[in-house]
């Protein structure tokens, strides 16, 4: 049998330098291949990937949707409606269920974090987080990482600078990790109130103040901010929260010139951003969102693929 | 003629250590001393005998949640780890509230292999609003209320609780604020600062991505519990404390002669919340695993005898309330079977330490020192325990009696064992396996 490469995409504390450069090279790879008139390959075909997203989410299910079409996989989808799931469902017994019907990977999303990490000993299936609660969602990072170096090429010695409520933000933990494996310098800019309690071991900085943190930044990276947040009383107004923490029109003007402006979506226009930023060139939220095809494209093959091999001087066979 | 004797015993208790035999008559101690003979014999040679543990802090779950653990599974597994008497915690299904719940208790606990002792609500439901019939509980036996699962959140309510308890105490046959009254304990967590946390708050728990809770949603309780106990001269027991402050604090209090005592958990002193790392429900527990500190300090607070006891919180949980997400998971571990031999290897305590923060101190504590953790001596109820301190075994979670097999220490290599448990002079454990 040829030899696997990793089985399993759970974290980016998964991921050293050189599975993150891997990953983004095959990504190229496929992002040519979406440029094709008929932008479908034969890489994953015969293979069936299941959709377990115990949490709405429309933009990452349609993303890895689009990815394994793309790669002829064949998909089904096991919707947990969030009304069905009852407190203390036994996850095993839907795990074991769907991996009875011969899978060869699972995308996983659950508001609780730790879950993939969970199914992955109920399955031999390969297990791809797509987002566990606070914890992680690595294809949001890579998908980010390959943008920024798309235009930034080298990251090393980059300054990123995330932005918003990380306390309960499995992007900004991704992110932190997967920019600073990549060489960046990562600073987090938060009330305290919106930043977890403890950052020991965190390759990162901390700064209270966006302006300063904003004077000399690459990217500019604003996490969505829950709207409920407020009700718990983390910040008095999201008004404030806008006016202290958001990125005003005032901010992006300082901004330099050639930093991009990033946010995973959905965008709380008026709340982290202001909506007339978000349509300025530098906001490069479209094509993080295309590029997310791409990178789940390379995800999926690397974790399904039956190798390699298909890949012939980083073009993909048709 | 005796029923049976034990030889060549290395006697531990609460006056030493000694070598010896002891004879048993009709449940009861009838001699102890050398070349003692007659009836079963059985040779103890290189084997520990002891007062038979007592547990402060058991779920037997019944009746409510059957699937999880019975009195009878319970008791047996509480047999094989060495106890002779289980406090039960209240939050059964029914709440364990009234004298009629007690006498069910009661009922089920005939086929028991230990004494089975309940324990009563502080208020009615465990709801934290109105107080429980205190004085028919007392009346029914009960010694220790508790809303063990969650503190009595409202100040004033719990004021009125220590009040009302000290005007218990005759009913008990003690007077207030003695050992042989009545005493609240409290499972110490402020629910508002607490919030939905899953873990202790923290590195880890950043890191992961899962809600803490502080160590402060302890502290916060203990120390109003305790200025309550002040207040009002009642008796208060603090349940598994778990973190450093809440030991200075109840060192502090005893000093300034507050009437309080207090008991940790195994896992409390050997597991920490790095535990939780791999997001195995085996290890959510309330309160939650903390910071090897807290660890460090619950064992200072055992030595210098600031903590009273050792209590299993032996909570028994079904598979699949195990097999969900961290944040759905049932919050508990079992731990009647493992303590001892977790305290043994884990632990550089000396034996007679074991005995008196596994047996003497939780009997004197629940008000059961006439018939449990008393001294090993003639006329004493033969409620014994047999324990070989060398033997080595493998914890594994499906082959406990438990109904249940939620350990956090499966695979963990432990030593010391239980080879016989004696009840009234009964061999319920003999050789390591319960007799029924």
């Amino acid at each position: 049998m040829r030899q696997r490469g990793p089985h399993h995409l759970l974290s980016m504390a998964d991921l050293d330098r050189d599975g993150i450069e891997q990953l983004l090279n095959l990504t190229e790879s496929f992002a040519e291949v979406g440029e094709r008139p008929i932008p479908k390959v034969p890489a994953l075909r015969g293979k069936t990937v299941a959709w377990l997203f115990y949490e709405d989410s429309t933009r990452t299910r349609l993303s890895f949707e689009t990815a394994a079409k793309r790669l002829s996989a064949d998909t089904m989808n096991f919707s947990v409606s969030s009304s069905s799931v009852n407190k203390g469902e036994s996850l095993r017994d839907t795990i074991e269920t769907i991996s009875a019907m011969g899978i060869d990977g699972i995308v996983v999303r659950h508001s609780a974090a730790g879950v993939p990490q969970q199914v992955t000993q109920w399955t031999e299936a390969s297990v791809i987080n797509a987002g566990d609660g606070w914890h992680q969602h690595p294809t949001q990072c890579l998908l980010d990482l390959f943008t920024a170096r798309t235009h930034f090429g080298d990251l090393e010695g980059r300054r990123i600078t995330i932005v918003g409520d990380i306390r309960h933000s499995r992007v900004a933990r991704s992110n932190a990790l997967g920019f600073a494996t990549m060489g960046a310098k990562v600073t987090l800019v938060a009330p305290p109130s919106l930043l977890p309690s403890s950052l020991e071991g965190w390759p990162v900085a901390v700064c209270h103040n966006l302006d300063e943190a904003l004077e000399d930044t690459d990217i500019c990276y604003l996490l969505r901010m829950q709207l409920e947040r407020q009700k718990q009383a983390v910040v008095p107004s999201l008004r404030e929260f806008h006016n202290e923490y958001g990125l005003t029109v005032a901010r992006a003007d300082r901004l330099r010139s050639d930093a991009l402006i990033m946010h995973p979506g959905p965008m709380n226009r008026g709340v982290e951003i202001a909506g007339e930023v978000a349509e300025r060139p530098q906001a490069v939220i479209g094509e993080q969102v295309a590029n997310g095809v791409s990178v789940r494209m390379a995800v999926l093959f690397l974790l399904l693929g039956s190798g390699l091999d298909v890949v012939d001087n980083n073009r993909i066979a048709a | 003629m005796s029923d049976v004797v034990l030889k060549n015993a290395t006697i531990v208790d609460g006056s030493g250590s000694r070598q010896g035999d002891v004879a048993i008559r009709d449940g009861v101690i009838h001699e102890v001393g050398e070349k003692l003979g007659g009836g079963d014999t059985v040779d103890l040679d290189g084997l520990v005998l002891m007062p038979g543990l007592v547990d402060l802090h058991t779920h037997l779950r019944e009746p409510g949640d059957e699937e999880a653990e019975t009195i009878e599974t319970g008791s047996r597994a509480a047999a094989l780890g060495g106890y002779t008497a289980v406090v039960a915690m209240p939050n059964t299904n029914p709440t364990i509230d009234s004298a009629a719940v007690v006498e069910q208790v009661r009922r089920c606990s005939s086929r028991a292999l230990c004494d089975v002792v309940p324990s009563a609500a502080i208020t009615v439901g465990r709801n934290g609003e109105l107080l429980a019939p205190m004085a028919e509980l007392v009346r029914a036996g009960v010694r220790i209320f508790t809303d063990d699962g969650r503190g009595v959140q409202d100040p004033r309510l719990m004021r009125t609780a220590f009040e009302y308890a000290a005007g218990l105490a005759h009913l008990a046959g003690g007077t207030a604020g003695s050992a042989s009254g009545v005493v609240l304990a409290q499972h110490c967590e402020v629910d508002e600062l607490a919030g939905h946390g899953v873990m202790h708050e923290g590195e880890w728990s950043s890191r992961l991505g899962l809600p803490g809770q502080p160590a402060e949603a302890e502290e916060l309780m203990i120390h109003r519990d305790l200025a309550l106990a002040g207040l009002t001269g009642g008796r208060l027991h603090i349940q598994h404390v778990s973190t450093a402050g809440g030991v200075e604090m109840i060192r502090t209090a005893k000093a300034a002669g507050i009437a309080v005592t207090a008991e940790v958990t195994p896992h409390h002193l050997v597991l920490d919340h790095s535990h939780c790392a791999g997001f195995d429900p085996v290890f959510k527990v309330h309160p939650p695993l903390r910071t090897a500190a807290d660890v460090a300090a619950l064992r200072a607070g055992l030595q210098d005898q600031t903590i009273d006891a050792i209590a299993t919180d032996h909570a028994p949980h079904t598979q699949q309330a195990k097999e969900c997400s961290f944040l759905d998971a049932a919050p508990g571990m079992l731990g009647l079977e493992t303590a001892l031999a977790v305290v043994l290897t884990e632990l550089d305590l000396d034996l007679s330490t074991v005995v008196r923060v596994m047996s003497i101190n939780p009997a004197r504590i629940a008000g059961l020192d006439h018939r449990h953790g008393g001294p090993i001596a003639a006329g004493r109820p033969a409620n014994l325990t047999v324990v070989d301190p060398n033997v080595s075994w493998t914890v594994q979670g499906s082959t406990l009696a438990s109904r249940s097999s939620n350990t956090a220490f499966e695979g963990r290599v432990l030593r010391g064992g239980v080879i016989h448990t004696l009840c009234d002079g009964e061999f319920v454990v003999r050789d390591g396996e319960a007799t029924r």
